[in-house]
């Protein structure tokens, strides 16, 4: 199951880049196109984040990753590079699941 | 104006800059890959292959959390579609030889947030094309190195969650996230996504909460372009 999702996810996803090059603009240049493709990786790395912070066993549940995603926004507000924030979620959850 | 020595050598100080970045990036990603049950094969596959930050995330996101393999690819698809936009604008800068078959194919495989930013950024056209292949090689190379060394340091780590490696997926969609925030549109659009995605996790199958977030920017642009209409 894993090898089907990452054979089609990467030829698809290679398709899409070649298409861009290939195809005629015309489609992609819509203002209401590029709108909607523009905001397309808002909503999926939003929902990504929400769900990767809470789910659990089919429903929402809170524990020492919602502390790790708190300390992974206060390193971001400091401008932290990106391996520095993933460290310190990553620290921060492991720090409090030894702790609690 | 033609591109000067110095102006590729500057191509090739910021390309490689990107490039250290794209190394500690790859590694987590083959870290955080392996912690979410691919093994070394499948993720450096994701990396050579897909090789589009964002989406080989999101792949291995879903897949971490139990969603389906229809879901996992739907995610990584929905994410990659933004290059379709930039090959459309590569398309005008490169040469002509570079965006048809067979050169199409390799140009195709570089096409990425990165080399479009690297090559659209510069004002010389040959400067551009050095911009785009220079970037793409160099970060595809070290892209790859990082994805193997952070897969097989994954391996090494027994379990995943005792380390906090759990939180290390959503914290990489938080920092990918983080710039992309900065209008009120896009806030707002984060804003319902989460919650949208929160409200089915606990009645949808795993995967189906990301994918159905997607419908959101597509009635935030319905809903404005009626409003202007």
């Amino acid at each position: 199951m894993i090898w089907g999702a990452v054979v089609v996810g990467s030829v698809g996803v290679y398709l899409l880049k070649l298409a861009g090059l290939s195809l005629p603009g015309r489609v992609l240049e819509r203002p209401a196109v590029r709108s909607v493709a523009a905001l397309l990786p808002v909503a999926l790395l939003s929902a990504l984040v929400a769900v990767g912070t809470v789910d659990g066993s089919g429903g929402i549940t809170l524990d020492a990753r919602v502390g790790g995603l708190a300390a992974a926004v206060v390193a971001l507000l400091l401008r932290a590079p990106f391996v520095v924030v993933l460290v310190v979620a990553t620290a921060t959850t492991g720090a409090l699941r030894a702790v609690g | 104006m033609t591109g000067t020595g110095s102006d590729l050598r500057r191509v090739r100080r910021d390309a490689l800059g990107i490039g250290v970045y794209a190394l500690a990036f790859g590694a987590s990603f083959g870290t955080i890959s392996v912690a979410s049950g691919l093994d070394v094969l499948q993720t450096s596959v994701l990396s050579l292959v897909m090789f589009s930050g964002a989406s080989q995330f999101a792949l291995v996101g879903v897949v971490g959390s139990g969603g389906s393999a229809l879901a996992a690819v739907g995610a990584a698809l929905l994410l990659g579609a933004r290059n379709s936009f930039y090959g459309v604008r590569l398309a005008t800068l490169l040469p002509r030889r570079d965006v048809r078959a067979p050169r199409s194919l390799a140009t195709g495989q570089l096409v990425i947030d990165e080399t479009t930013a690297m090559a659209v950024g510069r004002d010389d056209v040959r400067e551009q094309r050095y911009a785009f292949w220079f970037t793409g090689a160099v970060l595809f190379v070290l892209w790859n190195v990082g994805t193997l060394a952070g897969a097989l340091f994954g391996r090494a780590v027994g379990d995943p969650a005792s380390l906090g490696l759990d939180a290390a997926a959503p914290a990489a969609f938080l920092a990918l996230l983080w710039p992309r925030l900065a209008d009120r549109t896009s806030r707002l659009v984060a804003a319902a996504a989460a919650v949208t995605a929160l409200a089915l996790v606990p009645v949808a199958p795993s995967g189906v909460p990301v994918l159905a977030a997607a419908a959101v920017p597509l009635l935030a642009v319905l809903d404005r372009s009626a409003v202007r209409s």
